[in-house]
């Protein structure tokens, strides 16, 4: 399917139109913020409302809310995309592997994945980052490694169906390897999947990352993420609600765009066959 | 069917082998020690406490010495809490975590088929769209963000219930599992809403139809019970959500359950306690499946357990 | 407000019932082991010590009724009220009071307050492990009369004997188990204690003064989120909270204004430079004028909204025969400090073109940020300095504390134990343990020295006060500002007093009905 006749169908084009927005706004948004998101006006008063000068008001330091929303969006957006980037590595080609192979290896491989579900995820998330601090880096592969499971099973079933159909044998009377038949029949062939997957992983990673947040555990200061805003902005929601407000409106409104978007990726590419599995 | 049993059992071993095993060396991996503190003792108490604990022998050694008190059902005893085990820690808050999630597994359930079952007898309407719409803000919505707005509304500008803390009593449940099951509820509205629609476009429902039958019965005779297979199989993960989220939960109402000693004990490097706190869930959520998938036998004919 | 009609426990059901917003979960209730706040809070209710707190800080007479200094200032001769009991109605003897101490400096009891009497004959050694616990130089003449004798001078002593840590022990509870709560003989007794979950005590009737308490009852509610524990005094579910979260402070102000309590409170908040590795080794004038730009004024009006009190020097105010001391840039108005600051800064090597680059290394906390952050913003503004903020993980951060290696400057405190000065000043001896700057100074170390032999209260009080002088001088540390004890209190409690050590015992309140 091309990307044009993609954002044809029903319910696509407007989330993706959203979040087009959204980005746009987190990339260029701070040039056009009355001071850079990490400084302080130590003249005026701190925790004001929206005004003219500050359109998303001041956080409780006096810096400018509406550019600490878009800082804080792009690694929000940052954290969604590349930690499923790498549950898209992993997934796919643990998936690919097993499904193409079967036999023993396939269960065997599906037998780890099945130990690894049956594993508190998240509580290893919080283990490695009181282990090796918050690095940013380490949180994308912390929450890619807890995505990739969901990527693999379904690549996996993809990969079952795929392998009987008939261009897979007539590649295997050519004379290809098994390596070479993933790579060039079979990974091609899982794209709409895949994309569908993805874009259902992205929110929940940044769910994952605002989690983080909340236990102290996010994203060093003065960097900051819609999760640690959003944070920030509830424990004061009486007395600051713009600091809740505007941070948690850009999150919840990304997360249903993303979560929209893959209803209706889904829909366009198999009519709903593809099961959501989420975890 | 019982061998089939035997052997989820068996595989649990590694499972939680493999659990055990990862927590272990990572919680000790991690800089410092549970006898840090802003006041740091004299060095001859601090090596004394070592020895106490066995702290001063290699980690292989710990390693195997935890083992062995596990096989003997000992959990070994709180770095954190004097004088207290982490068994009895368990003991005494599981119950505490164990009633508001089932409340809200309860009410994730009946409030999410409920609410899915609605929407999908008229796909496509206003309320079809209205209720989805609701049911993915709940889930874009932390529940760090709710807890407190259910805490505002009810207890502080209501006054219908209390803000927080736990006596065993009914109220003292209501926020926390409201707060814990709004997102599960609006994944299974979610779910419940696809497949149904989809069910009760196939032909057996057409036919259903044909007969006269009213729209309600055959949702309720026809439809349902092949719609909630996907329902069932997101129950497991569901367990897990609601874990994850009473870490939350827990510490927004300070309620004395097994989420809050989680980050508590890793934060203090209380290492018996994490890793007798992640073990009981790890075993929960394998308990939890194995039942999941009695149920989908029970409930697919098509799928057998063998 | 009407009672709930679901719940149970409210606190303003019964009007003789106080329930006590309380911090984390104690570790223990031992009163020789526990060293948290929130189990002293608890303790000072269950155990009485020979000496006590008056509702306002001042030393009292509590199990003892009197006592007396030996000329040379080495023992202390107490004398027991008659007719003292256990809450379990047996005798109370001086030789309790002789068994908590030895109990606290026994080695096997693991105590991190045995340091605190580390003075009392043999206590040192038998800490050590070099000799029985039975030699410690404390001794019951006859069922009401003690003598404590000292190994060096301990004016704070009498006031020392107030803290928990010096409670008796029932011989009951000699061989009892670690975590085994013991019997008690304050003006409480427990009751439950049910983790994580509530404390509660009941008044108990045997105690010498019980025709004075009035509350019946006590529940202490472990709360480790500030901002639900505001929530939860707001719908009336506590009397007293344990602290009031800052950021919020402006709108407690406003509308809670007559129920907040905020007193100095016998702690520092200070960063301190690790004088070991650079930028700060054999940088004096570099970690002067880091300190100058910092505007304390403003960090604690505009950041900790008031509930502090600006620092420029370690020891709090308000220590009882001790005058707080100031560097003399502190009274030069701010363009001056800053002209200065920039001065020391050129003289250091540095300069807005060849910033120093700098680390400030805080453990994860809230109010920890907001400072960092606005510190960090300080220095950028005024010197230039490129600050990278890190935040660690509390057991982390402390072991990257006390090693000095990766650190540069970090975020550091002190809470006093006693009404006492030298417990400030000695963290920086050369020996000391949390000398996490690791300043090294011969001449310091003599000061101190000269001060812990003097039994002149004056000589002493000079001693001391030359030796934060030169400390502030050398300026290892950043004073930023000193805590404030703050709590909501609810119109109906009576009697409560703020005091220096934040100490309140429930004797001492009582509750109005309404």
């Amino acid at each position: 399917m091309k990307l044009r006749e993609l954002l044809r169908q029903p319910g696509v084009a407007m989330p993706a139109l959203l979040l087009a927005m959204i980005l746009l706004l987190a990339i260029v948004g701070p040039w056009f913020a009355p001071q850079p998101f990490d400084a302080i006006d130590f003249e005026a008063d701190w925790g004001r409302g929206p005004s003219w000068a500050h359109p998303f008001g001041t956080d409780e330091l006096g810096r400018d809310l509406f550019a600490r929303v878009c800082v804080g969006g792009r690694l929000s957006l940052a954290v969604g995309l590349v930690s499923t980037l790498v549950a898209l590595v992993i997934g796919i080609a643990w998936g690919a592997v097993a499904g193409y192979l079967g036999g023993r290896i396939d269960a065997l491989m599906m037998r780890i994945v099945d130990i690894l579900y049956a594993l508190p995820f998240m509580f290893f998330v919080i283990l490695l980052m009181v282990l090796f601090g918050r690095h940013w880096l380490l949180i994308f592969v912390a929450i890619g490694a807890v995505n990739w499971l969901d990527m693999a099973r379904i690549v996996r079933g993809q990969t079952l169906a795929l392998r009987r159909r008939e261009f897979i044998d007539a590649a295997v009377i050519a004379g290809l390897g098994p390596a070479a038949i993933i790579r060039q029949h079979i990974v091609p062939n899982l794209i709409g999947v895949v994309i569908v997957c993805a874009t259902l992983s992205i929110p929940q990673a940044i769910l994952v990352e605002s989690f983080l947040s909340f236990l102290g555990l996010g994203i060093q200061e003065p960097a900051t993420s819609w999760g640690a805003l959003v944070n920030d902005g509830a424990r004061a929601m009486e007395v600051t609600p713009w600091g809740l407000i505007f941070p948690a409106g850009f999150l919840g409104l990304t997360l249903l765009c993303f979560n929209q978007l893959g209803d209706a990726l889904r829909e366009a590419f198999d009519g709903g066959a593809l099961r959501r599995t989420r975890g | 069917m019982l061998s089939y049993a035997g052997r989820r059992l068996l595989t649990a071993v590694p499972t939680l082998f493999v659990l055990i095993a990862l927590s272990f060396f990572l919680m000790h991996l991690a800089p410092g020690g549970p006898f840090d503190s802003e006041r740091s003792l004299p060095p001859e108490i601090e090596a004394r406490l070592a020895a106490e604990f066995h702290l001063d022998e290699p980690l292989w050694r710990q390693f195997g010495r935890y083992l062995g008190g596990l096989l003997h059902g000992d959990l070994g005893p709180s770095f954190q809490y004097e004088g207290q085990t982490v068994s009895g820690l368990i003991a005494s808050g599981a119950p505490v975590s164990a009633a508001i999630g089932a409340a809200a597994m309860l009410l994730a359930l009946s409030g999410g088929v409920a609410l899915g079952a609605i929407a999908a007898m008229r796909p496509g309407s206003r309320l079809d769209r209205g209720l989805m719409l609701i049911a993915l803000t709940g889930l874009s919505v932390p529940s760090y963000v709710v807890a407190p707005l259910l805490i505002l509304i009810f207890a502080l500008s209501l006054a219908w219930l209390p803000a927080g803390g736990w006596d065993g009593g009914i109220a003292a449940a209501v926020l926390p599992s409201i707060a814990l099951a709004l997102p599960q509820l609006a994944a299974i509205a979610r779910l419940t809403r696809g497949a149904l629609a989809e069910a009760l476009d196939a032909p057996w429902i057409r036919t259903a139809r044909a007969k006269g039958l009213p729209e309600h019965l055959i949702v309720l005779r026809h439809a349902l019970k092949p719609a909630l297979l996907p329902v069932l199989s997101y129950l497991g993960p569901a367990a897990a959500g609601l874990m994850t989220g009473s870490v939350v939960v827990e510490q927004v109402f300070g309620i004395p359950g097994i989420g809050r000693y989680f980050v508590q004990g890793a934060l203090n490097r209380d290492y018996t306690l994490v890793l007798g706190v992640v073990l009981f869930y790890g075993a929960l959520v394998i308990v939890f499946n194995f039942i999941v998938d009695l149920a989908y036998g029970a409930l697919d004919p098509r799928v057998r357990l063998a | 407000m009407a009672a709930l009609p679901l719940s149970g426990t409210t606190a303003d059901v019964h009007s003789t019932h106080l329930t006590i917003g309380n911090g984390p979960e104690p570790e223990s209730l031992d009163p020789q082991k526990a060293t948290s706040v929130s189990a002293g809070n608890v303790l000072r209710d269950l155990y009485e010590g020979l000496t006590g707190l008056s509702p306002s800080g001042e030393l009292i007479p509590a199990a003892a009724e009197s006592w007396t200094w030996s000329a040379d200032g080495r023992e202390l001769r107490l004398q027991l009220r008659e007719g003292l009991c256990w809450s379990n109605g047996d005798p109370l003897l001086a030789e309790h009071y002789v068994a908590g101490l030895q109990h606290l400096l026994d080695p096997a009891t693991n105590s991190g307050y045995a340091s605190l009497f580390a003075a009392i004959e043999h206590g040192a050694e038998i800490t050590a492990g070099r000799r029985p616990a039975s030699d410690l130089g404390v001794m019951a003449d006859d069922a009401r009369s003690l003598r404590i004798r000292l190994d060096r001078p301990l004016a704070s002593l009498p006031g020392l004997l107030a803290h928990p840590a010096a409670s008796p022990l029932h011989p009951a509870d000699r061989l009892a188990k670690p975590g085994n709560v013991r019997i008690g003989n304050g003006a409480y007794r427990l009751v439950e204690w049910a983790p994580q979950s509530r404390i509660v005590l009941a008044r108990n009737p045997l105690y010498w003064n019980a025709v004075a308490t009035t509350i019946e009852r006590v529940q202490f509610i472990p709360t480790e989120d500030l901002n639900s524990e505001l929530k939860r005094y707001r719908a009336g579910e506590f009397d007293i909270t344990s602290t009031v979260p800052a950021a919020q402070a402006k709108w407690i102000r406003e509308q809670l204004g007559s129920e907040l309590h905020v007193a100095t409170y016998l702690g520092s908040y200070f960063y301190g430079y690790n004088l070991t590795q650079p930028p700060f080794k054999a940088q004096p004038k570099l970690r002067l004028a880091l300190s100058m730009v910092v505007d304390r004024e403003l960090i604690v009006d505009k950041v900790l909204h008031g509930l502090a009190t600006p620092a420029w020097s370690l020891v709090p105010p308000g220590i009882s025969n001790y005058s707080a001391q100031r560097p003399a840039w502190a009274a030069l108005p701010r363009a001056q400090q800053l002209a200065e600051a920039r001065r020391l800064y050129a003289e250091a090597g540095y300069s807005m073109e060849h910033p120093v680059e700098v680390e400030i290394r805080y453990n994860t906390s809230d109010d920890n940020k907001r400072l960092a952050v606005v510190i960090a913003a300080m220095w950028k503004q005024a010197l230039g300095v490129r600050v990278k903020l890190v935040n660690e993980e509390w057991k982390v951060f402390l072991q990257h504390r006390r090693s000095r290696v990766v650190t540069q400057a970090f975020r550091n405190t002190w809470i006093g134990d006693v009404d006492d000065a030298s417990g400030f000043v000695e963290l920086f001896g050369t020996q000391h343990p949390r000398n996490d700057s690791g300043y090294a100074e011969p001449a310091y170390d003599q000061v101190l020295q000269a001060a812990a032999e003097q039994t002149d209260p004056q000589q002493r009080r000079a001693a001391l006060e030359a030796a934060e002088r030169r400390l502030l001088e050398d300026a290892p540390i950043l004073p930023i500002y000193f805590y404030a004890s703050k709590h909501l209190v609810k119109p109906q409690v009576e009697g409560w007093q703020d005091n220096l050590l934040d100490w309140h015992y429930t004797k001492d309140l009582h509750l109005r009905a309404h």
